[in-house]
Protein backbone atom coordinates (compact mmCIF):
# COMPACT_ATOMS: atom_id res chain seq x y z
CA UNK A 1 0.00 0.00 0.00
CA UNK A 2 1.71 3.21 -1.06
CA UNK A 3 2.08 5.84 1.56
CA UNK A 4 -0.30 8.98 1.76
CA UNK A 5 1.56 12.11 -0.06
CA UNK A 6 0.32 15.03 -0.52
CA UNK A 7 1.32 16.97 -3.77
CA UNK A 8 2.41 20.32 -3.22
CA UNK A 9 5.67 19.57 -0.55
CA UNK A 10 8.65 17.53 -1.10
CA UNK A 11 8.34 13.87 -1.17
CA UNK A 12 11.46 13.69 1.06
CA UNK A 13 10.43 15.89 3.86
CA UNK A 14 7.07 13.58 3.86
CA UNK A 15 9.18 10.30 3.73
CA UNK A 16 10.75 11.44 6.86
CA UNK A 17 7.65 12.74 8.89
CA UNK A 18 6.17 9.38 8.25
CA UNK A 19 8.83 7.27 9.57
CA UNK A 20 9.47 9.72 12.50
CA UNK A 21 6.04 9.30 13.47
CA UNK A 22 6.04 5.62 12.94
CA UNK A 23 9.04 5.75 15.26
CA UNK A 24 7.39 7.68 18.04
CA UNK A 25 4.37 5.95 17.65
CA UNK A 26 5.64 2.47 18.08
CA UNK A 27 5.57 0.92 15.07
CA UNK A 28 9.06 0.74 15.76
CA UNK A 29 10.80 0.02 19.05
CA UNK A 30 13.76 1.84 20.43
CA UNK A 31 17.29 -0.03 18.70
CA UNK A 32 15.01 -1.72 16.15
CA UNK A 33 16.73 -2.42 12.55
CA UNK A 34 14.59 -0.45 9.94
CA UNK A 35 13.89 -1.99 6.59
CA UNK A 36 16.16 -1.54 3.88
CA UNK A 37 15.95 1.31 1.80
CA UNK A 38 14.70 -0.38 -1.23
CA UNK A 39 12.08 -2.37 0.84
CA UNK A 40 10.86 0.85 2.11
CA UNK A 41 10.99 2.79 -1.19
CA UNK A 42 8.76 -0.11 -2.62
CA UNK A 43 6.06 0.01 0.00
CA UNK A 44 5.97 3.54 -0.08
CA UNK A 45 6.13 3.64 -3.69
CA UNK A 46 8.87 6.25 -4.35
CA UNK A 47 12.16 6.44 -5.91
CA UNK A 48 15.03 4.81 -3.83
CA UNK A 49 17.24 7.93 -3.58
CA UNK A 50 14.12 10.05 -1.90
CA UNK A 51 13.93 7.37 0.16
CA UNK A 52 17.64 7.25 0.62
CA UNK A 53 17.63 11.23 1.49
CA UNK A 54 15.02 10.90 4.12
CA UNK A 55 16.68 8.32 5.75
CA UNK A 56 20.28 10.41 5.44
CA UNK A 57 18.00 13.66 6.89
CA UNK A 58 16.79 11.23 9.92
CA UNK A 59 20.29 10.35 10.58
CA UNK A 60 21.56 13.99 10.75
CA UNK A 61 18.33 14.27 13.45
CA UNK A 62 19.48 11.56 15.88
CA UNK A 63 16.90 9.21 15.35
CA UNK A 64 18.57 7.04 13.40
CA UNK A 65 21.88 5.75 13.23
CA UNK A 66 23.49 3.64 10.57
CA UNK A 67 26.07 0.87 11.06
CA UNK A 68 28.25 0.12 8.69
CA UNK A 69 27.76 -3.31 7.28
CA UNK A 70 24.59 -3.91 9.14
CA UNK A 71 22.04 -1.56 8.32
CA UNK A 72 20.26 1.53 9.97
CA UNK A 73 18.82 1.61 13.84
CA UNK A 74 16.57 3.38 15.51
CA UNK A 75 18.09 5.06 17.88
CA UNK A 76 17.50 3.85 22.29
CA UNK A 77 18.09 7.36 23.05
CA UNK A 78 14.78 7.86 25.46
CA UNK A 79 15.78 11.21 26.27
CA UNK A 80 15.62 12.02 22.30
CA UNK A 81 12.95 10.13 21.74
CA UNK A 82 10.95 11.75 24.30
CA UNK A 83 11.83 15.61 22.88
CA UNK A 84 10.84 14.40 19.43
CA UNK A 85 7.62 13.34 20.70
CA UNK A 86 7.08 16.89 22.35
CA UNK A 87 7.82 18.87 19.63
CA UNK A 88 5.35 16.89 17.22
CA UNK A 89 2.42 17.38 19.96
CA UNK A 90 3.46 20.88 19.88
CA UNK A 91 2.94 20.96 16.02
CA UNK A 92 -0.14 19.41 16.44
CA UNK A 93 -1.59 21.67 19.28
CA UNK A 94 -0.28 24.75 17.07
CA UNK A 95 -2.13 23.76 13.96
CA UNK A 96 -5.12 22.48 16.26
CA UNK A 97 -5.15 26.27 17.45
CA UNK A 98 -4.76 27.80 14.07
CA UNK A 99 -7.88 26.02 12.44
CA UNK A 100 -10.17 27.01 15.96
CA UNK A 101 -8.53 30.51 15.48
CA UNK A 102 -9.88 30.40 12.44
CA UNK A 103 -12.97 29.57 13.60
CA UNK A 104 -13.56 32.60 15.56
CA UNK A 105 -12.87 30.46 18.99
CA UNK A 106 -10.09 32.41 21.18
CA UNK A 107 -7.57 30.37 23.48
CA UNK A 108 -10.09 30.31 26.70
CA UNK A 109 -12.90 29.05 25.02
CA UNK A 110 -11.29 26.47 23.09
CA UNK A 111 -9.29 25.46 26.39
CA UNK A 112 -12.82 25.51 28.17
CA UNK A 113 -14.13 23.35 25.16
CA UNK A 114 -11.75 20.86 25.46
CA UNK A 115 -12.50 20.47 29.40
CA UNK A 116 -15.68 19.72 29.03
CA UNK A 117 -15.13 16.67 26.44
CA UNK B 1 31.85 7.57 -14.16
CA UNK B 2 30.77 9.27 -17.58
CA UNK B 3 27.19 10.47 -18.09
CA UNK B 4 25.05 7.45 -19.37
CA UNK B 5 23.38 9.67 -22.17
CA UNK B 6 24.50 12.79 -23.32
CA UNK B 7 23.27 15.25 -26.07
CA UNK B 8 25.33 18.33 -27.36
CA UNK B 9 23.54 20.51 -29.34
CA UNK B 10 21.31 17.57 -30.93
CA UNK B 11 19.25 18.84 -33.72
CA UNK B 12 16.75 16.84 -35.64
CA UNK B 13 14.55 18.68 -38.87
CA UNK B 14 11.66 16.85 -40.70
CA UNK B 15 11.97 18.86 -43.51
CA UNK B 16 11.54 22.47 -42.34
CA UNK B 17 10.65 21.82 -39.50
CA UNK B 18 12.79 21.35 -36.04
CA UNK B 19 11.63 18.48 -34.13
CA UNK B 20 14.75 18.97 -32.19
CA UNK B 21 16.68 21.75 -32.08
CA UNK B 22 20.01 22.54 -30.34
CA UNK B 23 19.32 20.35 -27.47
CA UNK B 24 22.16 20.20 -24.87
CA UNK B 25 21.50 17.48 -22.17
CA UNK B 26 23.18 14.93 -19.64
CA UNK B 27 21.61 11.97 -17.54
CA UNK B 28 23.80 10.13 -14.96
CA UNK B 29 23.38 6.82 -13.76
CA UNK B 30 21.25 5.47 -11.01
CA UNK B 31 17.88 7.60 -11.68
CA UNK B 32 14.74 7.36 -12.77
CA UNK B 33 13.81 10.44 -14.66
CA UNK B 34 10.61 11.97 -16.47
CA UNK B 35 10.42 12.85 -20.21
CA UNK B 36 7.86 15.27 -20.14
CA UNK B 37 6.13 17.50 -22.42
CA UNK B 38 2.92 18.07 -24.76
CA UNK B 39 2.27 15.91 -27.81
CA UNK B 40 4.56 17.10 -30.47
CA UNK B 41 7.46 18.71 -28.23
CA UNK B 42 9.86 16.16 -29.38
CA UNK B 43 10.09 13.67 -26.46
CA UNK B 44 9.76 10.59 -29.58
CA UNK B 45 11.80 12.02 -31.43
CA UNK B 46 14.75 11.95 -28.68
CA UNK B 47 13.95 8.47 -28.07
CA UNK B 48 14.17 7.29 -31.61
CA UNK B 49 17.77 9.31 -31.47
CA UNK B 50 18.63 7.65 -28.76
CA UNK B 51 17.77 3.80 -30.19
CA UNK B 52 19.33 4.68 -33.61
CA UNK B 53 15.90 4.69 -35.85
CA UNK B 54 16.85 8.24 -36.58
CA UNK B 55 20.17 10.13 -37.40
CA UNK B 56 20.40 13.65 -36.28
CA UNK B 57 20.38 16.57 -38.37
CA UNK B 58 23.36 17.76 -36.01
CA UNK B 59 24.82 17.86 -32.99
CA UNK B 60 25.56 14.72 -31.00
CA UNK B 61 24.39 11.96 -28.72
CA UNK B 62 26.33 9.54 -27.15
CA UNK B 63 25.15 6.41 -24.90
CA UNK B 64 28.00 5.71 -22.59
CA UNK B 65 30.21 7.54 -24.91
CA UNK B 66 29.53 5.97 -27.98
CA UNK B 67 27.14 7.45 -31.04
CA UNK B 68 24.75 4.56 -31.07
CA UNK B 69 25.40 1.60 -32.51
CA UNK B 70 24.94 -1.79 -31.99
CA UNK B 71 27.32 -2.02 -29.01
CA UNK B 72 24.59 0.99 -27.34
CA UNK B 73 22.03 -1.37 -28.24
CA UNK B 74 23.22 -3.97 -26.17
CA UNK B 75 23.15 -1.83 -23.48
CA UNK B 76 19.43 0.01 -24.04
CA UNK B 77 16.14 -1.70 -23.29
CA UNK B 78 13.85 0.27 -25.27
CA UNK B 79 10.16 0.54 -24.67
CA UNK B 80 8.68 1.62 -28.03
CA UNK B 81 5.07 3.61 -28.10
CA UNK B 82 3.22 0.93 -29.93
CA UNK B 83 3.46 -2.75 -30.88
CA UNK B 84 7.00 -3.82 -32.33
CA UNK B 85 6.40 -7.58 -31.98
CA UNK B 86 4.84 -9.97 -34.55
CA UNK B 87 1.90 -10.57 -33.60
CA UNK B 88 1.20 -14.37 -34.53
CA UNK B 89 4.11 -15.64 -32.04
CA UNK B 90 2.85 -17.07 -28.73
CA UNK B 91 4.26 -15.22 -25.29
CA UNK B 92 6.17 -18.36 -25.07
CA UNK B 93 7.98 -17.82 -28.59
CA UNK B 94 8.70 -14.48 -27.61
CA UNK B 95 10.27 -15.58 -24.35
CA UNK B 96 12.95 -18.13 -26.28
CA UNK B 97 13.25 -14.85 -28.93
CA UNK B 98 14.40 -12.50 -26.63
CA UNK B 99 16.49 -15.19 -25.04
CA UNK B 100 18.13 -15.76 -28.33
CA UNK B 101 18.72 -12.13 -29.40
CA UNK B 102 20.03 -10.60 -25.83
CA UNK B 103 22.44 -11.50 -23.43
CA UNK B 104 21.48 -9.79 -20.66
CA UNK B 105 18.20 -11.05 -21.21
CA UNK B 106 16.94 -12.98 -17.81
CA UNK B 107 13.67 -15.70 -19.20
CA UNK B 108 13.42 -16.41 -15.16
CA UNK B 109 12.78 -12.90 -14.62
CA UNK B 110 10.24 -12.61 -17.56
CA UNK B 111 8.12 -15.79 -16.26
CA UNK B 112 8.03 -14.31 -12.69
CA UNK B 113 6.27 -11.25 -13.97
CA UNK B 114 4.26 -12.87 -16.24
CA UNK B 115 3.12 -15.72 -13.64
CA UNK B 116 2.24 -12.30 -11.17
CA UNK B 117 0.21 -10.75 -13.74
CA UNK B 118 -1.64 -14.35 -14.63
CA UNK B 119 -1.03 -14.01 -18.60
CA UNK B 120 -0.99 -17.52 -20.07
CA UNK B 121 2.53 -17.97 -22.16
CA UNK B 122 0.26 -19.98 -24.61
CA UNK B 123 -1.51 -17.37 -26.03
CA UNK B 124 -0.83 -15.78 -29.34
CA UNK B 125 0.07 -11.69 -29.02
CA UNK B 126 -3.09 -11.08 -31.52
CA UNK B 127 -5.46 -12.29 -29.04
CA UNK B 128 -4.49 -10.71 -26.35
CA UNK B 129 -6.00 -7.63 -25.00
CA UNK B 130 -4.03 -3.85 -25.71
CA UNK B 131 -3.34 -3.66 -22.35
CA UNK B 132 -2.29 -7.10 -21.66
CA UNK B 133 -0.19 -6.77 -24.82
CA UNK B 134 1.48 -3.68 -23.30
CA UNK B 135 2.21 -5.72 -20.19
CA UNK B 136 3.99 -8.49 -21.86
CA UNK B 137 5.81 -5.69 -23.49
CA UNK B 138 6.86 -4.07 -20.47
CA UNK B 139 7.78 -7.17 -18.94
CA UNK B 140 10.51 -7.77 -22.07
CA UNK B 141 12.12 -4.75 -22.10
CA UNK B 142 12.18 -5.00 -18.17
CA UNK B 143 13.85 -8.17 -18.24
CA UNK B 144 17.18 -7.05 -19.46
CA UNK B 145 20.04 -6.68 -17.21
CA UNK B 146 20.29 -2.94 -19.13
CA UNK B 147 22.56 0.17 -18.38
CA UNK B 148 19.68 2.72 -20.26
CA UNK B 149 15.83 2.02 -20.14
CA UNK B 150 13.47 4.21 -22.25
CA UNK B 151 10.38 3.62 -21.60
CA UNK B 152 7.83 6.28 -24.52
CA UNK B 153 4.80 5.90 -22.99
CA UNK B 154 4.79 2.34 -20.53
CA UNK B 155 1.30 3.14 -18.73
CA UNK B 156 -0.92 4.31 -21.33
CA UNK B 157 -3.27 1.74 -21.96
CA UNK B 158 -3.23 -0.15 -18.97
CA UNK B 159 -5.77 -0.13 -16.04
CA UNK B 160 -4.50 1.51 -13.16
CA UNK B 161 -3.70 -1.69 -10.70
CA UNK B 162 -1.83 -2.90 -13.24
CA UNK B 163 -0.46 0.52 -13.93
CA UNK B 164 0.75 0.22 -9.64
CA UNK B 165 2.55 -2.67 -10.64
CA UNK B 166 4.07 -1.59 -13.47
CA UNK B 167 5.93 1.08 -11.20
CA UNK B 168 6.68 -1.28 -8.70
CA UNK B 169 8.45 -3.64 -11.48
CA UNK B 170 10.12 -0.38 -12.35
CA UNK B 171 11.01 -0.18 -9.07
CA UNK B 172 12.63 -3.54 -7.85
CA UNK B 173 14.00 -3.91 -11.42
CA UNK B 174 15.95 -0.82 -11.28
CA UNK B 175 19.63 -1.06 -10.55
CA UNK B 176 22.31 1.85 -9.20
CA UNK B 177 23.93 2.00 -12.33
CA UNK B 178 20.74 2.05 -14.67
CA UNK B 179 18.66 4.78 -15.57
CA UNK B 180 15.01 4.63 -16.99
CA UNK B 181 14.13 7.24 -18.95
CA UNK B 182 10.07 7.31 -18.79
CA UNK B 183 8.38 9.24 -21.00
CA UNK B 184 4.77 10.20 -20.57
CA UNK B 185 1.48 12.57 -19.88
CA UNK B 186 0.34 10.40 -16.56
CA UNK B 187 2.70 12.53 -14.49
CA UNK B 188 0.86 12.39 -11.33
CA UNK B 189 0.66 8.60 -11.37
CA UNK B 190 4.44 8.37 -11.67
CA UNK B 191 5.83 11.68 -9.91
CA UNK B 192 6.74 10.12 -6.59
CA UNK B 193 9.32 7.53 -8.17
CA UNK B 194 11.31 10.10 -10.21
CA UNK B 195 14.27 11.34 -9.41
CA UNK B 196 14.13 14.21 -11.51
CA UNK B 197 12.01 15.79 -14.83
CA UNK B 198 13.06 17.08 -18.12
CA UNK B 199 9.92 19.19 -20.00
CA UNK B 200 10.91 19.46 -23.32
CA UNK B 201 8.87 22.40 -25.19
CA UNK B 202 8.85 22.97 -28.71
CA UNK B 203 12.44 20.73 -29.06
CA UNK B 204 13.99 22.11 -26.29
CA UNK B 205 14.32 21.25 -22.90
CA UNK B 206 11.85 24.21 -20.73
CA UNK B 207 13.59 22.59 -17.32
CA UNK B 208 15.43 20.00 -16.10
CA UNK B 209 15.00 19.95 -11.88
CA UNK B 210 14.67 16.95 -9.51
CA UNK B 211 11.07 16.47 -8.15
CA UNK B 212 11.65 18.23 -4.49
CA UNK B 213 13.40 21.16 -5.85
CA UNK B 214 10.23 21.33 -8.00
CA UNK B 215 8.15 21.43 -5.24
CA UNK B 216 10.34 22.79 -3.01
CA UNK B 217 10.64 25.70 -5.01
CA UNK B 218 7.41 26.21 -6.29
CA UNK B 219 5.32 24.85 -3.31
CA UNK B 220 3.16 22.70 -6.18
CA UNK B 221 3.38 18.99 -8.01
CA UNK B 222 5.39 18.62 -11.07
CA UNK B 223 2.14 17.71 -12.50
CA UNK B 224 0.62 21.06 -11.90
CA UNK B 225 3.64 22.96 -12.56
CA UNK B 226 3.34 21.17 -16.08
CA UNK B 227 -0.47 22.09 -16.52
CA UNK B 228 1.07 25.65 -15.90
CA UNK B 229 3.81 25.71 -17.96
CA UNK B 230 2.07 24.02 -20.86
CA UNK B 231 -1.48 25.88 -20.29
CA UNK B 232 -3.07 26.05 -23.75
Amino acid sequence: MPWNLDDNRPIYLQLMEKIQHDIISGVYRPGDKLPSVRDLALDAAVNPNTMQKALAELERSGLVYSQRTSGRFITDDQSLLNRTRDALAGEHIRSFMEQMNALGFDKETTLEMIQKL
Amino acid sequence: MEPILECHELTKKYGNYFALSNLTLSLERGQIVGLLGPNGSGKTTLIKLINGLLTPTGGQIMINGLAPCPDTKKIVSYLPDRNFLNEHMRVSQILSYYEDFYDNFSTERASKMLETLEIDRRLRLQDLSKGTLEKVQLVLVMSRAADLYVLDEPIGGVDPAARDYILQTILTNYNENATVLISTHLISDIENILDRVIFLKNGQPALNASVDEIRTKYGKSVDALFREVFKC
